[in-house]
């Protein structure tokens, strides 16, 4: 039967027991008026005998319908009347729900995907990172929150362990692609054997890099990321078996990853062997990556003591050379932290996800008191019906579901609206999140936020529903009563629910908006931070490798490079252009060891290490970063491998006490060096984020002899190009820097093409992101606050006509009647206030880890926010109030 | 609706038989048919209103019953119900098996006066 007969079916039944009742009634009539009755008393004595006519009608009726449906059915259509004949009422509420709802499962969206949902490997949580602590290391911290792992430590630990079932080592790297288009440099992941075990995730196409591949003698084949097969070789399967040329050297495809894939959360163009040769190998070279996949039941505490475990075994295993101590590295004291590779990978970022989900929750709250506050209004306006209808003998249950059921349906539609707030707000989280944000990728709406978005309209329907319903059902007198008291001055008891939800609202505001000042304060102490170079937005930056397939000679790099700096210098427009291994902040990884100071003993016991960077002349003049003491390499100088060196100011001081000092002093990595002299001093600079300390660094030059085994001349080939000009960024320029590069050599693909100004952004975008989310919420948890206390006012002003005109008539002054109203208003924001202090002083302890240079109860911010808050507060009462002025007291006695 | 004591509650399909059997002599209306059942009992069974047409609205919905419209003893318009093949397959089931609990509580009570 179709819904419509069904329908129609169900009128002609309900017709049929109308007309049945009413005959039986009839006919009753009839009989008692036989038996002698008067009409008017067989009709009172036939009607009292069926008992409740409509009752019985409606249990009738009942047969035909799913009961409790149904009569929900009615209830809703009711509230949809009601909510259509209030078009602006409901309009409000809806698009404050949709857009509380909407940024909640955005957020929620992002949380779910970066933090909740697994890894996408198969049987994720048996996969865990290598984490190796070295505390016994001074120094390391400042540049390295770890100890990689080195090659020899790969090879004992992937031979001896009881733990893992496969486990490989790592490292990102890159490398020029010639001979299809232009000559480009790609992302390329260099793996042992054992990465892709671990991982476990099958190639989309051809096979997985085998042992075969991993000999040293041997040249192994490489394997495509999905992105980068899509991009050159347009998905083409057929691209499997074909040879391309990495670093000049011809490479056999072995296979294509499919989408998705990376390594731990480095995004790949290629992957390549890392071929090591084990005989070669020595303690050091602390390089890699190491990830795993424990054996099934084997728990991370156990996997850790088998670590520690083959650590003594690698001592014992490998040496650094003959002469050398191999249980030297005791003193690092060197433990294994494994970690499970999703923590890795969500690295700080879940610190920054929370605080903004808890944010955003609380602006979510304040926008259900806010729409409570509406439902109470409306509620009020209401009283006289639902008194009625009591009376009427409708249920407590029955009227506290409809109101119930109407807040709930204000909740569903919000909801609803919602989904397509979400989606854009999804859209702008991740345009404006930071880039280094995890598993980018991942992030969608999925089963679990639509999930997420229905819980929370209903829940929040039923919260803001159930402030109305515990006002307004509590008892069936109660309810007669208010109904009674249309003319009275409005209750105290009336006032007092929407007073709690104002005072709430300034709490949770005042909370929002000291953690938003906070953070803006943040920014500001990041911004005022000198980074150790300047003027970012005019630095043009580029990456550039010259490899050893194309160039051998060392020295002959090192011309290679002096002449593309000639070349970006004559460019018009560059004022000067140097390069060094690693520019500030942009996450390259150029080198760190102790040094050994010529005439200080050498105790060998508290060596701390130090970062290394490698930098042509010029190179400090053209980032901006000063000298303190001391002179720049010439050129002169570095072709002739002269040893001489500069140190950042902060090593100077600690090793010679003033930077003036430290020039002529002498210092070398290893015994087997020359001596380097200090020939400069330059300012510290914040090589890993203006947050972070700026670590004691030595600068070497590029071209140096080896400082390990035989004699040789090494130059550091991936260098970072800083070039000073006006015209930074520019697409025209980055052209014209290209062909200055290819006018040297045209095998040489230009990378990582940015301004100084965006890596500084971006080294910021964790703290601007939080910034940005605060200061929104802040925002508007401030104005849903404020729009708050000015209903609230103008409703008491409306409400208190009466009270006016009498207090009027009596003599009251006008000025005092309206301070009358702005004071409590006050009080609500003062005991908002004081409430939401107390709260911020607690919860910014938990922000303590996003900010920077200030205290999370930093007294400025904690002084002026409630100041400001007061202010709007007292300016938001002040307004409504003033109408009292205007009111006539004969009017307003006359109104009612 | 008036309450009287010596009116037992009726048990739980009891109320459903009696009308299945009354309209099994023939179709009758609402008021008829509650009057029928108190003369045919002596009046002692009085089927409440209150009973009687949800009940009646329940057996049409399970297709025991069917109505029309008729008019009543006094020419008003009203419902007639009238029993389908169907109700009277399950009243002959119901009365088989009433007769069988009536049966049996008679013995019971038999032997317990013994």
């Amino acid at each position: 039967m179709s819904l419509f007969s069904r329908f129609y079916s169900r009128n002609r039944r309900y017709n049929d027991i109308s007309v049945s009742i009413q005959e039986h009634i009839d006919e009753r009539i009839d009989e008692l008026m036989e038996e002698g009755m008067s009409r008017d008393e067989a009709r009172r004595t036939a009607r009292r005998d069926f008992g409740n006519v409509a009752l019985l009608r409606e249990r009738s009726r009942e047969v035909w319908q799913w009961q409790r449906l149904e009569s929900l059915l009615v209830d809703l259509k009711h509230v949809c009347r009601r909510l259509a004949r209030a078009p602006g009422f409901a309009v409000t509420v809806v698009l404050t729900l949709a857009i509380g709802i909407g940024a909640n499962t955005a957020v929620f969206s992002v949380l779910n995907s970066v933090l909740l949902r697994p890894l996408p490997y198969p049987e994720p949580e048996r996969l865990v990172s290598l984490h190796l602590d070295a505390p016994g290391a001074p120094g390391l911290a400042e540049f390295r929150s770890e100890l990689r792992l080195s090659a020899s430590m790969y090879f004992t630990f992937s031979t001896h362990n009881r733990v893992f079932q496969s486990m490989g080592i790592w490292g990102p790297d890159t490398a020029s692609i010639t001979g299809i288009a232009q000559p480009e440099q790609v992302n390329i992941a260099q793996i042992s054997g054992g990465v892709l075990e671990t991982l476990n995730v099958p190639a989309l196409h051809g096979q997985w890099l085998t042992a075969a591949d991993q000999d040293t003698h041997g040249l192994g084949r490489v394997m495509l990321g999905y992105g980068y097969w899509q991009r050159r070789f347009g998905g083409d399967p057929n691209v499997v078996g074909r040879t391309i040329s990495v670093n000049s050297q011809p490479r056999v495809i072995a296979g294509v990853m499919p989408r998705g894939f990376k390594v731990v959360n480095y995004d790949f163009d290629l992957l390549l062997p890392l071929a090591l040769d084990p005989v070669k190998q020595s303690l050091a070279g602390f390089a890699f990556h190491g990830i795993a996949r424990l054996r099934p039941g084997v728990a991370i505490p156990q996997a850790n003591a088998d670590v520690a475990r083959l650590l003594n075994v690698w001592m014992d295993s490998w040496t650094n050379g003959p002469g050398t101590d191999p249980h030297w590295y005791l003193r690092w004291k060197v433990a294994p932290a494994l970690q499970p590779l999703k923590d890795t990978v969500v690295g700080g970022i879940q610190a920054v996800l929370w605080v903004v989900m808890g944010t955003i929750g609380v602006v979510m709250l304040i926008a259900c008191t806010n729409v409570a506050n509406l439902l109470l209004v409306r509620a009020d306006g209401r009283q006289q019906e639902l008194a009625v209808r009591s009376a009427l003998g409708a249920g407590r249950w029955r009227i506290a579901r409809e109101l119930l059921l109407e807040s709930v349906t204000l909740g569903l539609l919000g909801g609803t609206a919602s989904v397509a707030v979400a989606y854009a707000g999804l859209h702008l989280l991740t345009t404006i999140g930071p880039e280094e944000l995890p598993r980018l990728s991942e992030i969608s709406l999925d089963g679990r936020s639509i999930a997420f978005t229905l819980i929370l309209s209903v829940l929040s329907g039923l919260f803001f529903g159930a402030i109305p319903v515990l006002r307004y059902v509590p008892s069936r007198q109660r309810l007669t009563l208010l109904g009674a008291m249309r003319t009275a001055s409005i209750s105290r008891e009336r006032q007092r629910g929407r007073n709690l939800l104002v005072m709430a609202q300034v709490a949770m505001a005042l909370v929002l908006l000291i953690g938003a000042v906070l953070m803006i304060r943040t920014f500001l102490a990041m911004r005022n931070v000198d980074p150790g170079f300047s003027d970012p937005s005019s630095l043009q930056v580029m990456r550039l490798s010259i490899p050893d397939t194309l160039v051998s000679d060392a020295a002959t790099v090192a011309r290679m490079q002096n002449s593309i700096i000639d070349k970006l210098a004559a460019v018009p427009g560059v004022s000067s252009a140097g390069f060094a291994a690693s520019v500030p902040m942009s996450g390259a990884e150029p080198n760190w060891d102790q040094i050994i100071i010529e005439g200080k003993t050498d105790d060998g016991d508290n060596h701390s290490m130090r970062l290394y960077n490698y930098v042509s002349p010029g190179y400090f003049h053209t980032a901006g970063t000063r000298f303190i003491a001391g002179r720049d390499f010439t050129w002169a100088e570095a072709f002739n491998v002269r040893p001489i060196g500069i140190v950042s100011e902060s090593l100077a001081r600690e090793l010679w006490g003033s930077p003036q000092a430290a020039i002529g002093k002498r210092f070398h990595e290893t015994s087997s060096q020359p001596w380097y002299e200090v020939v400069g001093v330059v300012q510290d600079v914040r090589e890993n984020g203006v947050d972070q300390v700026s670590p004691a660094t030595v600068y070497w030059p590029t071209l140096m002899n080896e400082p390990f085994g035989a004699k040789k001349l090494g130059v550091w080939r991936t260098v970072y190009f800083a070039i000073r000009t006006n015209r930074a960024g520019t697409q025209t320029f980055i052209n014209e820097m290209q062909q200055a590069v290819w006018s040297v050599n045209s095998n040489l693909p230009v990378a990582d093409i940015s301004t100084m100004e965006d890596i500084y952004s971006e080294s910021m975008a964790r703290t601007s992101f939080t910034l940005v989310m605060l200061a929104i919420a802040g925002t508007m948890a401030m104005a849903l606050g404020i729009l708050g206390i000015y209903g609230v006012i103008s409703y008491a002003v409306s409400q208190r006509t009466r009270e006016i005109g009498i207090r009027m008539a009596l003599g009251a002054n006008k000025s005092e009647l309206a301070w009358m109203f702005v004071r409590s208003a006050l009080l609500l924001t003062g005991i908002g206030t004081a409430v939401g202090l107390g709260a911020a002083a607690s919860l910014m302890r938990l922000m303590r880890t996003l900010l920077f240079g200030i205290s999370p109860l930093d007294p400025i911010t904690f002084t002026a926010v409630p100041v400001v808050l007061v202010a709007a507060a007292a300016l938001a009462s002040y307004l409504p109030a003033r109408r009292t002025a205007a009111v006539n007291p004969v009017e307003a006695l006359r109104a009612e | 609706m008036a309450k009287n004591p010596e009116h037992r509650d009726l048990f739980p399909g009891a109320l459903e038989v009696m009308i299945l059997q009354s309209l099994r002599l023939k179709p009758m209306h609402g008021y008829a048919l509650m009057k029928h059942i108190k003369q045919v009992s002596d009046d002692l069974l009085q089927v409440e209103e209150g009973s009687l047409y949800p009940a009646l609205q329940r057996m049409l919905k399970e297709g025991l019953l069917e109505s029309e419209a008729g008019t009543s003893t006094k020419g008003r318009p009203t419902r007639i119900y009238r029993l389908t093949n169907t109700g009277i397959q399950h009243l002959e089931r119901e009365v088989v098996s009433f007769e069988k609990m009536f049966a049996g509580i008679s013995r019971v009570l038999a032997t317990a006066k013994a």
